[in-house]
């Protein structure tokens, strides 16, 4: 537990989430080119991930910036560790690295 | 001073890096003409050696956290260092568009 209850909240989540996207939107309609483009690679991965709409609660939106240090969204955690933003995630996506991360965390996917 | 002023010294002062390309791609968005709102930056430097992309994109986030505060809707970036930008031959993916551009109410920040 921390001092801040928002923190709280945003930890449980990814505790209890292995793969947890804070987005804008939610998976099904993500409202944000940034946001779909993640939503999209995962997808296309057949990754199991939990999407947090950041737009329907104000204190995660500005909560999760401070807990990942992390200005923007949309921004992804996998088994608890911030992987990063929309540029990054594509980049690792398109490398192949985060395939690899999944494979480290043991975390499942299809190809 | 224009933000991509703002953005080019400053990035040119922390990183010396040996390519910087700051791209205003708010014409991208429902933003009025001439706005300087969705960039994207494309720098490469040394001092991006030996580091994760996390790490080296909260390096320029430092560098740029009140601008991000207080005029930039969305940033993407790509950060390279020279051996990664020559292995690529200077290769530029495609910013994704982000549906939106009032800064006050919608996405990217």
């Amino acid at each position: 537990m921390s001092d801040n209850p928002v923190f709280d909240r945003i930890q449980s989540e990814i505790d209890g989430n292995a793969v947890v996207l804070f987005m804008k939107g939610n998976p099904m309609f993500p409202q944000c080119g940034f946001s779909a483009a993640i939503t999209q690679a995962l997808t296309m991965m057949e990754v199991k991930f939990k999407g947090i709409d950041v737009l329907a609660d104000d204190e995660i939106r500005n909560g999760i910036k401070e807990f990942s240090s992390w200005p923007t969204i949309p921004q992804l955690y996998v088994k608890g560790e911030f992987v990063g933003g929309c540029d990054i995630v594509r980049e690792m996506h398109e490398s192949g690295e985060l395939k690899k991360l999944l494979d480290d965390k043991g975390v499942e996917y299809a190809s | 001073m224009t933000v991509q002023d703002t953005i080019e010294q400053k990035i040119l002062t922390a990183l010396t890096p040996s390519y910087l390309d700051v791209i205003n791609e708010s014409h991208m968005h429902n933003v009025p003409p001439g706005s300087e709102s969705h960039f994207k930056l494309v720098i490469v430097s040394s001092d991006f050696d030996n580091l994760p992309l996390v790490k080296r994109h909260q390096k320029v986030n430092g560098i740029l956290a009140k601008e991000l505060k207080d005029d930039i809707h969305a940033l993407s970036m790509q950060t390279h260092t020279l051996p990664e930008w020559e292995e690529r031959g200077g290769a530029l993916m495609a910013s994704p568009l982000c549906h939106g551009g009032d800064k006050a109410s919608q996405n990217g920040d």
